[in-house]
This record gives structure tokens, C-alpha cells and sequence, in this order.
């Protein structure tokens, strides 16, 4: 089992019944990263990462984290790992200082708790109101401060920005981000493209049960299909002659008079040999726009259909 | 520990920073144990219906009954009667119908499993749970002692150490008994399943546990179902000990350790805790 690999799963199938809620999953975590599952609803993301945790028992498949068997090794695992469910884990009646320490209490060598309620916002009255009656998001950051207060090496974050105010979810990108900075590898799901995009080194895009595409934000925009250029001219340029000045595999079309749009695989070079047929031709484009591809887009690409926001 | 031997501490930083870089380990057990009992008891006496249950409930029968005297009491005052009955009342609605209720909707609530992901072995959890009812078991004992002392309870014991260590044996074994049943009952079934059953199981036990009426004055075929009981049992050999001043004899005791066998096993067993 490599160092580097904070969880590896291979062929991983989870079943329920009839619905086949991991089927054939595959993907590795590299130590000291973050990792975003990203997928819509149903995907099988909370399931995956259950599994991981040791909660559920996968029906094929391997898993490994930090080269143990989640279940079999669980007791070795739980001083190592934190864990952040999508709900619930929590006392009804419990103070959130009361469940933090309890948790803390757990560890050998946990954060105290008071800086990190102070550090999720939840210190004063929030930290003396029963759990609930904490609001949805307070609830998630407690959940959230559970998982780190033991001073793990891995963290499972399942959706750790549900339900938060703009405000919220900032800081809590930015505890991620301090966490990678600290060593901790971090493996979260979320729904979010910008999140995913903004935290993740590595995204896994899962839909239904299967992984659909891997790598950085970057490989994941970059490579595949192709971008978009758009600019505004004076209607009825000669496209052909354009193409014949781009690189193979270029299309350019005129849509509602004088508005184009040229695809490609758009790179520096192509930008420029477009501007060059423009000036060689005395047209100065204006409004002119290179859409990259957001991991929205391709998500839509890669499973026809939309996340929710 | 004192403050001007030591080294002074470092000023803090201007911003409380975090260090989150992993120190990952589990705690001593001791200090598990400690923050468990500390947050089952916390819960438990915050709750207010488990305090009406636990305290309320067989503090008003101890009252009540003895006020009224309607009690066949073989001559002597109801209340030396009633305090070894309201006593195993306190017993099963601490270790049994009170935990089933709490520990069926923790299960619910997900904060088993939630408890299942820290270092915490399941057998500290479980520990911290009997911890929390002996000790709440305590202060109920205490004060229906108390409040039976007031009303003129006149307890014979078969002399001191005899007496306590019988009391600890019965104890033991029906704690261990309605601790079982309670989390078997939570273990397995829905939250409010639990809910219900155990309520309604509470109210058997009390009509026919030999709590505040004698088994005698049972129809002889319920009798016989209720001697076996765990309830029966218990306040039976509670009353031997604490009203006629001689050992609990072998019926109770061995029924009561039938049930913890069976309880603490089929528990043990069963108990699922997502
Ligand atoms: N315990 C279960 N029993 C039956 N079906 C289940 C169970 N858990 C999950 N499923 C099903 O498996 C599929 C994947 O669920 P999962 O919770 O893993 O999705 P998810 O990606 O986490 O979704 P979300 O974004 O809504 O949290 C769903 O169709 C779900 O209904
Ligand atoms: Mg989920």
C-alpha cells in the first residue's frame, strides 16, 4: 500500500434492494489534498464515503484507507480519522459545547474546544443552546468542528457547506484550506461546482454510482471538448476564410447578424491567429469573450442533465 | 499544583490560532469513561418527563399509598411495605423503561453511530450508560429512603453487612437485568416503538410486580406469570431484606439471574446501533 494514498477505492458496489447506489466505482486520495466527490443528488457520494468511514460494508470491491480495511481495521482507523455525517450524530438535548468536549474527551490530544467553537462562530449563547434547537447551519458547523476536534490526519466532510450563509461558507473554505495547510488530507462531497472548484486539487464527478470524470479543476476545464470565442463584427465576414487560418477542427458560425462564435480547443495561439485574420481583414472585433469551460459545464457534457445549485 | 513553581506560560497569541496539524490518538479510558457517565447524567437529569419517570413517579406512590392505608400489610405499617417496592420501581424505571426511551432515540438520532466513528469502544459507551443509572439509582434510593423514614418506615435488616451486600446483589443483577431489556428494546426496535413499549411494559410491571400491592392479591394464574418476572422478583427480595429482616432467599435471586443472562446476552446479540 503506497504512503502517498490516503484512501483508494477499486470497483466499489454498494447495493440497496433494487438500486444500485455505488456501481463499479473507482478513485484514489492522495495524502496531504483535498478531494471533492461532486455529484448531484442520489449519486451514491454519501454511500462511497460511508463506506470509507466503515458504516457500511461494500458488497464489491475494495477499499483501503490509510492502507487499512475500514472496517475490519476500524478500531486502528477512528483515532486517525474525523467525521463530519451529512445529519444528525448528535444528542438532541446536548449543548454544543457539551457534544465538543465529549468528542474531545475521546482524543488523545484534541484542539480545545472553546478556540474551535470560537473559530466556527458558535461561542456564547449558540454554545449553550440545546442541539435542536441550533439553526441548520449552526448544526452543520458543530458537526463540522466534531470532526476536526481530535486532530485527525483524514477528514470525511459530507456536504460541510449545506445550509450555510454566504458568510459561513467562506470560513469554512477557508478552515479547509488551513486544514490542507496543516497536513490533514480532506476528502468532502459537496454539490457545488464553485466549491469544488475553489478547494479541490483533485474532483472525482460521480453520477449514478459511477465515476464520470476525475482530476484537477484545471484537466477537468481544459481538456475534452472544446471552449468558445465569441466577438461582434460587422454580419457577413467570410467564416471559411477564418477557418482557413485556424488550426483543424475549428468550427465558426454567424448567429443573429454579426455576432460569432468560433470553437476550438482555445489556446493562446488560436486567440491570436483569430485577432491576426481579423486585423488582416481591417475588422475590429468587439465584445470579444473566450468562454471557458466551467466544471459545470462539464457536468452537463459528461451526464446531460444539471446539478442542482 | 502550585502556580509559582511552574514555568510561566507562554503570552498567548494575538489570535487564538488552531493548531490543526494531526495528533491523532485515543484517550486513556478512564477520561472516556469520565466524559460519557458526565454527558448521560447531564442529559438524564436535564430531561424533564425521565425526572418525572425516575423520581416523581415512585415518590408519589410511596406517598400516596402510605396516606391512604389501603394496603393489606400483614400488621404492620404500609410503608415498610411500600418502600422495598417503590425502591425496585426506581430500579426498573432507571435501568429499563428510562434508558430503552433515551438510547432508542440516540440510536434515531444517529449519535450512536456518530459516537461510533470517534476512538470510543462500544463497551465505554455501554459502561458510561450503567455508570449514569447506578448513580441516578443513588439519589433515588436516597431519597425514597428519606421520604419513607418521614412517613415512619421501620426497616429491619438482617444486620448491617449482610443486609447492604444482599441489597448490592439484588441491585446488581436487576440493574443488569432491565439494562438488557431496556437496550434490547432500543436496539432493535423503532425509536417510537421503543417509546411506547417501554412505557406500556413499565405499567404491566408496576400493576403486577409486587410494587404497591402484594402478588396474593393477583388471580392465581397472573400470579404465577408475575412471580417470574424480574419486577416481582426484585421487590420480593427487596421486601425480604428490608422489611423482614432475612435473606432474599433462592427464588428471586435466581430469577433475577436468569434475566440478566438472558437480557445482557440476547442485548448483546441484537442490539444494532444504527
Ligand atoms: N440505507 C439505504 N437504503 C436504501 N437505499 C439507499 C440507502 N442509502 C442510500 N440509498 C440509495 O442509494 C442512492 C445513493 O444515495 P446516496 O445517499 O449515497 O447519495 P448522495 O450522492 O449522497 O446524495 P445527496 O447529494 O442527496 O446526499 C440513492 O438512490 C439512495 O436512495
Ligand atoms: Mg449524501
Amino acid at each position: 500500500m503506497s504512503q502517498t494514498q490516503a484512501v483508494e477505492v477499486v470497483d466499489l458496489v454498494k447495493t440497496y434492494g433494487q438500486t444500485r447506489a455505488v456501481a463499479g466505482m473507482s478513485f484514489g486520495v492522495a495524502t496531504g489534498t483535498v478531494t471533492a466527490l461532486l455529484g448531484p443528488n442520489g449519486a451514491g457520494k454519501t454511500t462511497t464515503v460511508e463506506i470509507c468511514e466503515g458504516f457500511r460494508r461494500p458488497d464489491a470491491g475494495t477499499v483501503r484507507v490509510l492502507g487499512l480495511d475500514p472496517v475490519a481495521d476500524g478500531a486502528a482507523l477512528r483515532p486517525r480519522v474525523g467525521v463530519m455525517l451529512q445529519s444528525g450524530g448528535m444528542y438532541p438535548g446536548a449543548r454544543a459545547h457539551e457534544m465538543l468536549r465529549l468528542v474531545a474527551a475521546h482524543h488523545a490530544s484534541p484542539l480545545d474546544p472553546d478556540l474551535l467553537l470560537e473559530r466556527v462562530g458558535l461561542l456564547g449563547s449558540a454554545a449553550r443552546t440545546p442541539f435542536r434547537r441550533l439553526s441548520g447551519g449552526q448544526q452543520q458547523r458543530l458537526s463540522l468542528a466534531m470532526a476536526i476536534v481530535g486532530r485527525p490526519e483524514l477528514v470525511f466532510l459530507d456536504e460541510p457547506t449545506a445550509g450555510l450563509d454566504v458568510r459561513a461558507r467562506h470560513d469554512t473554505w477557508d478552515l479547509i484550506e488551513e486544514l490542507r495547510a496543516s497536513g490533514v488530507t480532506v476528502v468532502l462531497t459537496t454539490h457545488a461546482m464553485d466549491e469544488a472548484e475553489r478547494l479541490a486539487d483533485h474532483v472525482v464527478i460521480v453520477n449514478r454510482g459511477r465515476v464520470v470524470a476525475a482530476g484537477s479543476p484545471a484537466e477537468l476545464t481544459k481538456g475534452g471538448a472544446d471552449g468558445e470565442l465569441r466577438f461582434r463584427a460587422p454580419s457577413g465576414l467570410d467564416l471559411s476564410q477564418l477557418l482557413a487560418a485556424l488550426p483543424p477542427g475549428a468550427q465558426a458560425s454567424e448567429r443573429a447578424g454579426g455576432h460569432y462564435v468560433v470553437r476550438g480547443t482555445i489556446d493562446p495561439p488560436f486567440l491570436a491567429a483569430v485577432t491576426a485574420w481579423c486585423a488582416g481583414n481591417g475588422v475590429l472585433p468587439s465584445d470579444l469573450r473566450v468562454e471557458q469551460r466551467s466544471l459545470e459545464d462539464v457536468f452537463v457534457e459528461l451526464t446531460g442533465s444539471e446539478l442542482a445549485p | 499544583m502550585t502556580a509559582t513553581t511552574q514555568p510561566a506560560p507562554a503570552p498567548p497569541p494575538a489570535r487564538p490560532a488552531l493548531d490543526l496539524r494531526p495528533a491523532p490518538g485515543a484517550a486513556p479510558v478512564g477520561r472516556m469513561l469520565a466524559g460519557q457517565t458526565r454527558m448521560e447524567l447531564t442529559l438524564n437529569l436535564r430531561h424533564g418527563e425521565s425526572v418525572l419517570l425516575t423520581l416523581l413517579i415512585p415518590v408519589g406512590l410511596l406517598v400516596f399509598f402510605s396516606a391512604v392505608d389501603v394496603l393489606p400489610a400483614d400488621g404492620r405499617d404500609a410503608v415498610d411495605f411500600l418502600v422495598p417496592g417503590v425502591l425496585a420501581l426506581a430500579v426498573m424505571s432507571t435501568a429499563f423503561t428510562g434508558q430503552a426511551i433515551a438510547t432508542g432515540f440516540e440510536r434515531r438520532y444517529g449519535v450512536l453511530k456518530r459516537l461510533g466513528a470517534t476512538p470510543l469502544p462500544r463497551w465505554v459507551l455501554l459502561a458510561g450508560k450503567t455508570l449514569a443509572v447506578l448513580a441516578i439509582m443513588l439519589i433515588q434510593a436516597v431519597l425514597l429512603c428519606a421520604v419513607g423514614l418521614a412517613l415512619g418506615w421501620d426497616p429491619r435488616l438482617p444486620g448491617v453487612a449482610a443486609g447492604i451486600g444482599w441489597l448490592l446483589l439484588l441491585v446488581v443483577l436487576g440493574t443488569a437485568a432491565f439494562s438488557g431489556l431496556g437496550l434490547l428494546m432500543a436496539g432493535t426496535l423503532r425509536a417510537e416503538a421503543t417509546l411506547a413499549a417501554a412505557n406500556g411494559v413499565y405499567l404491566l410491571l408496576l400493576l403486577v410486580g409486587g410494587v404497591v400491592f402484594p402478588l396474593t392479591e393477583l388471580p392465581g394464574w397472573l400470579r404465577a406469570v408475575a412471580e417470574v418476572l424480574p419486577t416481582a422478583a426484585l421487590s420480593k427480595g427487596l421486601r425480604s431484606v428490608l422489611a423482614d429482616g432475612v435473606g432474599p432467599g433462592v427464588g428471586p435471586v435466581v430469577v433475577l439471574a436468569c434475566w440478566a443472562v438472558a437480557a445482557v446476552g440476547l442485548a448483546a446479540r441484537f442490539f444494532r446501533w444504527e
